[in-house]
């Protein structure tokens, strides 16, 4: 599997990362040599397989519906770039 | 039936805020109202490291929805990261369930009591478990160009019920809502208020317009912010109007243009466009490594379906057999609640009158329920209380029109008896002489109205009510009536 810059520059447009054009180039070379690393797995012949949905092969991790005590809001806010004494303060969101 | 030079062809998703005490993944609380940003932890805040833990109480009702909406439930369910960007999203993933959906398929019933539409099966594709984002709130305060984000919110378990597009019209659409909510409150999954975000819809909508002998269908969009059943409604009819305005003028059909996202704007009336679709694919699902899979066996689904309560359709038509109710009353009493339905039969066990005790409770309970914004509970007025009144009615120790004073004397004291309230009244069964006595007497008072009557006027004798009324408040009005047309009819006066 082959990747062409413009889908690079989907995937960074997805996370929200604004590439230079040298670093589009250089990422392009980076990213296409881990996804030709992964294709190697095609090779491996899964004819009987089971898919495998999760590495660990554990289910029904469960909690009963207790409420805890979680952080305290100014621990909560501490961390953050901005807040006032109530909430978390980011750009504007419209709409 | 229905003019309009198209088929209006409506899907629904809706997001039910499941009624567990604490979040999907975390145990922090899910009360609503709360101080912004005191109900959060680590898990809910996306910090690093903190690992996810299920809340079993959220599949038991997600398991308890499928089955009553007869769904098929997987034997194995996962958890799937649905990655997009949002301030309200600080995960920078929404936990979701992608391609092993909890519950699959399944119907649900809609008829109309008025006839408004044909009884018709709507469909589901699916209902899965997901997580709730923040709320972000824009600061209009001293002009500043942010955003607060409150998290309490951020982690309350929704299960996404998705509906194929079965839904014809906007009157169909809200019967649906209407229907699915009241079933949601009878299996307790949901408190289901609106007004807290509790149910929230979106609606996909198109048109298939007949063209040259072939149907086409126009662009899909997806309408969001459907905050009542009376905005799904609106929206609906707006939205229908609007694709059939743009196709007349364009004619581009689905796949001429991406699928479109639009607002509901319910002061203004309108839909506007907010976005056209990321592709699915766009969201980058993949397995949620935090969190392992849930099995459930064929004993769990059994046990669950051995505790699943009646459902609404059931209740209404045993109301229907078991109490010669009218379908119609039926309905009304059902479509009240499992509360007002327990009601109803705790006072025909108590001996009331299954029809007297139903239209009662039509008439003066639920008016006075609605007058009063109160519950049951609240009103004062057991069933046992309904059942001793209808049962006097009844026996004709009250008429219907003292029964009403009886029942407003009893309201306002919550240890009167029927029999004590009837004291407290006066009211003392009229014997047939003195009825008799009563009407020989209005009829000898009221000439011209005998006459009138004589004449044809069959309707010149209820001036006698209000005198019999004075003379004899215990008279029966219906039986002075009836006797006083029986003497003149007899020739006995």
């Amino acid at each position: 599997m082959s990747l062409s810059p413009t889908d690079v520059e989907r995937i960074a447009h997805l996370a929200r990362l604004q590439l230079s054009e040298a670093e589009l180039a250089s990422y392009s070379v980076q990213l296409q040599a881990i996804v030709t690393f992964v294709d190697q797995l095609q090779a491996v012949d899964t004819v009987g397989v089971e898919p495998m949905v999760h590495a660990i092969e554990l289910s029904n991790v469960l909690a009963a519906d207790e409420v805890r005590e979680g952080l305290s809001r100014d621990l909560a806010l501490s961390n953050s770039p901005d807040h006032d004494d109530e909430c978390f303060r980011v750009p504007a969101v419209l709409g | 039936m229905n003019a309009a030079p198209y088929t209006l062809v409506i899907g629904l998703e809706v997001h039910v805020q499941l009624r567990t005490k604490s979040k999907l993944f975390c145990r922090c609380s899910t009360e609503f109202g709360r101080p912004p940003n005191t109900q959060v932890c680590p898990v809910c805040l996306g910090l690093p490291g903190a690992l996810p833990v299920l809340n079993k109480q959220a599949i038991d009702y997600a398991v308890r929805t499928g089955l009553a909406l007869k769904s098929e439930i997987a034997k194995f369910t996962k958890w799937d990261r649905k990655n997009y960007f949002y301030p309200d999203l600080p995960k920078g993933y929404q936990t979701s369930q992608f391609d092993l959906p909890i519950c699959s398929r399944g119907f649900l019933d809609i008829s109309d009591s008025k006839g408004a539409f044909e009884p018709k099966r709507v469909r589901f594709i699916r209902a899965h478990l997901e997580e709730d984002a923040g709320k972000s709130m824009h600061d209009e305060v001293a002009g500043k160009a942010d955003s607060r984000i409150d998290l309490n919110r951020a982690g309350t378990p929704l299960l996404e019920i998705v509906t194929e597009p079965d839904l014809r019209s906007p009157q169909e659409a809200k019967a649906f809502l209407t229907e699915l909510r009241l079933l949601l409150l009878y299996l307790d999954v949901s408190d289901c208020n609106m007004q807290e975000g509790s149910l929230r819809c979106d609606a996909n909508v198109n048109l298939h317009i007949p063209v040259d002998g072939k149907t086409v269908a126009t662009p899909i969009t997806e309408i969001k912010n459907l905050n009542s059943f009376r905005a799904v409604e609106r929206a609906l009819t707006y939205e229908a109007a609007r694709q059939w305005d743009q196709w007349s003028n364009d004619h581009i059909a689905i796949g001429g243009r991406p699928k479109q996202t639009r607002g509901w704007d319910d002061v203004q009336g309108v839909t506007t466009l907010q976005r056209e679709k990321e592709e699915a694919s766009d969201y980058r699902y993949f397995p949620c490594p935090d969190l392992v899979p849930v099995t459930l066996t064929g004993a769990d689904l059994d046990k669950a379906r051995g505790e699943l309560c009646e459902l609404p359709a059931a209740t209404r038509t045993r109301l229907v057999q078991q109490y010669e109710l009218k379908e119609y009353d039926s309905d009304v009493i059902v479509s009240q609640g499992r509360e007002l339905v327990d009601y109803f039969e705790r006072a025909v066990v108590a001996g009331g009158p299954a029809k007297r005790v139903s239209s009662w409770i039509q008439q003066d309970i639920l008016r006075l329920l609605n007058e009063r914004q109160q519950s049951l509970t609240q009103l004062g007025f057991s069933a046992e209380r309904l059942a001793d009144l209808t049962k006097a009615i009844e026996a004709g120790t009250v008429d219907t029109s003292r029964g009403k004073e009886v029942f407003a004397k009893m309201l306002d004291d919550s240890a009167l008896s029927v029999a004590a309230a009837i004291e407290a009244l006066g009211i003392k069964a009229v014997d047939d002489s003195e009825l008799m006595e009563l009407c020989h007497q209005l009829l000898a008072e009221n000439a011209k109205a005998v006459n009138e009557y004589r004449a044809g006027n069959a309707k010149a004798l209820g001036a006698l009510i209000g005198q019999a009324k004075k003379k004899n408040p215990n008279a029966d009005p219906r039986k002075v009536q009836e006797l006083c047309k029986q003497l003149i009819d007899s020739g006995a006066v």
